[in-house]
């Protein structure tokens, strides 16, 4: 906390309270017109109908579905995008070699790329007439309108937060530590899990935070790569958006409520990882 | 695995070199989607540059009440998704919704009107310049700015000579990125946005082509838009390579 | 048990730089061995490639008659303290104590008995349980010692292993390291850039400058018979004085200063001269050798007098006088003085200005 000292008279002193209430009021009025109201709204509306909506809303299978379905996309991407993550930020950190710098600028493009590029991309590479096509067709397999291609892309989407997230802890952490466990005779592999590992544990935890609120809100990319079958490959956001442009909005904001909550909740998290991220640095 | 999808936007849209530029032009709809892009992308940036350095500055330099609940809200949209944002915006100021309604009736069109994808994009983008600037405030050294209180500078003088150029560089960068979100943000444009023409961006239009399976011209207008998104990393880095040899 | 480490024809390049060039010694067994020199004199790189941290650019590395260079850093088996301790923050005292065996899978109990005895040793039983966020710089370092003597490791390789602590601190850890090698015997390499430290502790002192060895030898032979300019200013404090040989002396307008036998006629040198090697002649005495000059100050502590000598051509030497000796030497009297001990090297294209101590 920067404080900076303020000398004057009492003229000053009321002057700059004046300025601070005005800036602050600004600036709160900012957020609540943005977000805050909104959010009440969201709140009131899904829930005017009465608690009975609940029951009402979640007793439809496509919706259990739905959900389901965004439970386990998000899942495998978590584990994915943990395991790649962590691996890519220690290579970049640790590890000296030509084309570094290109690589760390491709972990930057899925934050630069529309979603919807992304699943434009996906079709072309996967749909019908793409280049893995007819590799995949004389499997059988079925990527587009399908699992697979949601999983891709919402993996594609979520890496970088992992990766953006733990290489700066990495570099703070620094090498000594490792250097002294390989000293007294720890391989790589448990150097890694025994001292690098709990080091950077803050730092993951808020890379995979943010990466599992970024899957289960994905939307752009799922939504031109699944084709939005219901019951099939509809996720929570999907569904959502159905309902929403059906005009079953009972059901809809209802949905988004409870996504809602669950990203407040994940929010939650991500702030203490960011607390405990600070007072590593500051310690 | 990321390069590849790379490859196959830049190969598909720009295979028939400009041609296909031409033709995503062509595409009734297009151009316009590209504007209203590029203008609302362009406003975002500069009013939550602007906004989001005040509440930055408020956050770190004063002290009131609830100012860590206004710090854990302005970080709401990085977990929120994009698609609920869009359905709480349209449940509170649609045209059938309290405020909405009111809103309607002296004429302020928010939901299905260009401003309704501003407002989307203003609270999407809401954390980015904060956050940037936000470290950079606390890093700053008091005592130059004492020493220009001391020499009789008043307070907003001090602000615009030592603070203002301490962080314009992390400004520019958190713009920058809010520029780059807005460009791409489909998921809560898409639920305010109507589908009339006056208030398609690029990506909602390059969804409503795919979906008509005309991936063709989707692959166009995408290439167009990715183009346009990587001119933003490269000046991005360009930014950030020259912060650090500051 | 514990072995000589033996160093051959080291080079580290890093890209165009190179930071240490061909360096060769061997670190008797049981003894402790000082690498000592500036910083950037690449005195923790030779360390580091010893320990298998760096891989040399060329040369090898012999611990006994084991070949070391071809081993990885966990093979090696050879204890490394930190000049930043790099405790692992996340583990109690114990913990770091027992990672070296943990690692190499003893069981638990012949683990905890080992860590008690290391604990004893060092005098850090009570912390055990503690984090390092709760220790001081000392105890850290101790506890950094601990954990690398835990795996009983043949050679112990300390990186400038108190540079972050406080001066008392520093020489209370001096002390106590000394009598804990006595008790151990276990080879030691010690890199410092403290020429105290070195002289201090060590049987052996490698001096090094800029990626090359100036000279090795004992303490007594360090500082009593500098081989290098380089080795005369900076072990020790020392007057320099430029000048040309002339006839076996370094001439410098008045003053000829004896000891440039071994340098060509005529060649430019310096002459180096230890403060306490700086006396007031006896009055009366042979003028040989003796040099006039002007008391400019005289500080007395203790039992030593600190006197500024100003010579006729400007040069200002600091003369380091049992107070005994001053026979009533006082501020602005001209006195004769003897310079004992000159060594004279040659003086290379670095222009360096006459210094004094």
């Amino acid at each position: 906390m920067s404080a900076v000292a303020k000398p004057g008279g009492r003229a000053d002193l009321q002057r700059r309270r004046i300025v601070r209430a005005l800036l602050v009021s600004v600036v709160v009025a900012y957020v609540t017109v943005l977000l805050l109201i909104p959010l009440g709204g969201i709140v009131w509306t899904a829930l005017k109908p009465g608690w009975s909506v609940v029951g009402q809303t979640f007793v439809a299978a496509d919706v259990r579905h739905a959900f389901l379905l965004t439970g386990v996309i998000t899942l495998i991407t978590l584990v994915v995008t943990t395991a790649f993550g962590v691996t890519v930020a220690w290579v970049l950190v640790r590890q000296r070699f030509r084309g570094r710098g290109l690589l760390n600028a491709i972990v930057d493009l899925p934050f630069a790329l529309s979603p919807v590029t992304v699943g434009i991309a996906a079709v072309l590479l996967f749909g019908r007439g793409g280049w893995f096509a007819p590799w995949f067709d004389a499997r059988g397999i079925s990527i587009i309108y399908a699992l697979p291609s949601m999983l891709l892309v919402t993996i594609f989407i979520s890496i970088p937060f992992v990766i953006r997230e733990v290489q700066p802890v990495l570099v703070e952490v620094g090498t000594e530590e490792e250097d002294a466990a390989r000293t007294l005779g720890a391989s790589v592999l448990q150097s890694f899990r025994r001292v690098t590992l709990p080091n950077i544990r803050w730092g993951l935890f808020y890379g995979v935070a943010l990466s599992a609120a970024r899957a289960i809100g994905e939307i752009g990319a799922v939504l031109i790569v699944s084709g939005a079958i219901q019951g099939k490959t509809e996720t929570a956001t999907l569904y959502i958006f159905r309902a929403v442009e059906e005009r079953q909005t009972a059901s809809g904001y209802l949905a988004a409520l409870v996504l809602a909550l669950v990203s407040i909740a994940l929010l939650i998290g991500i702030e203490t990882a960011k607390h405990r991220i600070e007072r590593m640095k500051s310690a | 695995m990321i390069a590849l999808p790379v490859a196959a936007i830049i190969t598909k849209g720009f295979g028939d070199g400009l041609g296909s530029l031409r033709s995503a032009l062509a595409t009734p709809g297009a151009t316009a989607a590209i504007r209203l892009t590029l203008i609302t992308a362009t406003l975002t940036a500069v009013i939550n540059g602007v906004m989001g350095t005040l509440i930055a500055y408020s956050l770190v330099r004063f002290r009131f009440s609830g100012r860590n609940v206004l710090s854990t809200v302005v970080d709401l949209p990085l977990a929120i998704p994009t698609l609920v944002t869009g359905v709480m915006l349209r449940a509170i100021y649609g045209p059938a919704a309290p405020i909405g309604s009111a809103l309607q009736r002296l004429g302020i069109h928010v939901i299905f009107a260009p401003l309704g994808v501003e407002v989307a994009l203003l609270v999407v983008t809401l954390p980015f310049v904060v956050r940037a600037v936000q470290p950079v405030l606390l890093e700053l050294d008091p005592s130059e700015e004492e020493a220009a209180i001391t020499l009789g500078a008043k307070g907003w003088k001090t602000f615009r000579k030592i603070v203002l150029p301490a962080i314009l560089p992390a400004i520019a960068a958190g713009a920058l990125l809010t520029f780059a979100r807005a460009l791409g943000e489909f998921g809560a444009i898409v639920i305010v946005s109507g589908n009339k023409t006056g208030t398609l961006t690029a990506p909602v239009f390059i969804f409503q082509l795919a979906s008509q399976f005309r991936t063709a011209e989707a692959a166009a207008v995408a290439s167009v838009l990715f183009a346009l998104s990587f001119v933003m990393v490269l000046l991005t880095a360009r930014l950030l390579r020259r912060k650090e040899e500051v | 048990m514990t072995k000589p480490i033996v160093v051959h024809q080291l080079t580290k390049r890093f890209g165009d730089f190179e930071a240490v060039t061909d360096v060769s010694f061997t670190a008797p067994e049981g003894a402790i061995t000082a690498l000592l020199g500036p910083s950037g004199s690449g005195k923790s790189t030779v360390l580091r490639m010893i320990a298998g941290l760096e891989v040399p650019t060329s040369g090898h590395v012999w611990m006994g008659e084991e070949e070391l260079t071809v081993k990885s850093v966990q093979e090696r088996q050879v204890g490394f303290v930190f000049q930043h301790y790099a405790l692992f923050r996340h583990m109690t005292v114990a913990n770091n104590v027992a990672f070296g065996l943990s690692v190499r899978k003893v069981d638990r109990a012949a683990q905890r008995r080992r860590v008690d005895e290391l604990l004893e040793l060092v005098q850090l039983a009570p912390f055990r349980n503690r984090y390092p966020d709760q220790l001081s710089g000392g105890q850290r370092q101790r506890v950094a010692l601990a954990r690398a003597l835990a795996p009983q490791p043949q050679v112990l390789l300390l990186d400038e292993p108190f540079g972050a602590l406080d001066a008392r601190v520093r020489q209370d850890l001096r002390r106590w390291l000394d009598e804990l090698h006595r008790e151990l015997g276990v080879t030691s390499l010690l890199v410092t850039h403290d020429q105290e430290e070195a002289l201090e502790l060590a049987n052996k002192v490698v001096v090094m400058h800029e990626g090359k060895i100036e000279q090795v030898g004992t303490p007594s032979e360090i500082y009593d018979e500098p081989a290098t300019a380089f080795v005369a200013g900076f072990v020790g404090s020392a007057n320099v004085l430029h000048g040309n040989v002339v006839d076996g002396h370094v001439h410098l307008d008045s003053i000829r200063v004896p000891g440039a036998d071994h340098l060509p006629e005529g060649a430019a040198a310096s002459a180096y001269v230890r403060p306490h090697d700086v006396r007031i002649a006896e009055p009366g005495g042979p003028p040989n050798g003796s040099v006039s000059a002007t008391v400019e100050r005289i500080s007395r502590l203790g039992w030593v007098a600190r006197l500024s000598l100003r010579l006729a051509d400007g040069n200002v030497l600091v003369a380091h006088v049992p107070q005994e000796e001053l026979n009533g030497a006082s501020e602005g009297d001209r006195v004769s003085i003897d310079l004992r001990n000159p060594k004279a090297f040659h003086r290379d294209g670095v222009e360096e200005p006459a210094r004094t101590a």
